[in-house]
């Protein structure tokens, strides 16, 4: 699956999208940022507070508990500040 | 429904005057734009940079247009949006509702815009002297959007 960064999560990871394939036990959104902040210390600083980062699957906003089997897109990003 | 996402700035009145062009049916339009400041918390800016998810940002606006018109009597829509680098005076949004009463066209442009400032996946970083920053959310802006959840006539009621 394709996963994309925004705003300062795009800035500590380094880079703004990348192709992952997570693991059978990575199994929710949470999981997914629980394992990739386990990848390097970038990725630790990115998900270092998980409740404050927001997610997207399929360009759809979830919460932290929902599934991502069969995503084809799964962007993580900071509280958003449009308008 | 007219929804775009642009990086060059937007002319409000011909936005405005597009929508309305050739109609009678329209009693109501109201037209909100927000600009960029010359300040953030008290400190001079630069500019401002939107950065912006391609694709989820026209269909979550799109989404919220949609909702906003199941909700209230419209007869038209605009919203454009800015992104990319934006400079103190210059617009970067437009929401335009038109109706046939002037209830139905405010409470929809308040509605669009309390959910486009947390829910359009869109992200303001202030460029200044000392460098730049990622603008933070407020909760203001949280509790001026759930107030639309809590309230299913989105304050019809108080107003009539």
């Amino acid at each position: 699956m394709k996963l994309l960064y925004f705003a300062w999560v795009r800035e500590r990871i380094g880079k703004p999208e990348e192709e992952i394939e997570p693991p059978a036990g990575v199994v929710t959104v949470g999981d997914l940022m629980n394992w990739l902040a386990r990848r390097s210390e970038e990725y630790a600083h990115a998900f270092e507070n998980p409740r404050v980062i927001r997610a997207a699957v399929d360009r759809a906003h979830v919460k932290a508990d929902a599934a991502i089997a069969g995503a084809r897109e799964i962007a993580f990003f900071p509280p958003m500040t449009g308008g | 429904m007219n929804v775009r996402l642009q990086q060059e700035p937007f002319d409000a009145a011909a936005e405005a005057a597009k929508l309305t062009h050739g109609r009678t049916d329209i009693g109501a339009l109201v037209t909100f734009t927000g600009i960029c400041r010359g300040e953030e918390n008290g400190d001079p800016i630069a500019a401002l940079t939107l950065e912006h998810y391609p694709g989820m940002a026209e269909a979550e606006i799109a989404r919220h247009v949609e909702a906003a018109e199941s909700r209230w009597s419209l007869t038209g829509v605009t919203v454009v949006h800015r992104y990319g680098r934006i400079a103190p005076g210059e617009p970067i949004v437009l929401v335009v509702t038109a109706s046939s009463h002037r209830h139905d066209a405010f409470a929809a442009a308040e509605f669009l815009m309390d959910y486009l400032k947390t829910r359009a996946p869109f992200w303001k970083r202030v460029e200044h002297a000392a460098g730049g920053d990622w603008v933070e959310a407020k909760s203001s802006d949280d509790a001026a959007a759930d107030r639309w959840a809590r309230r299913p006539s989105g304050g019809r009621e108080a107003a009539e």
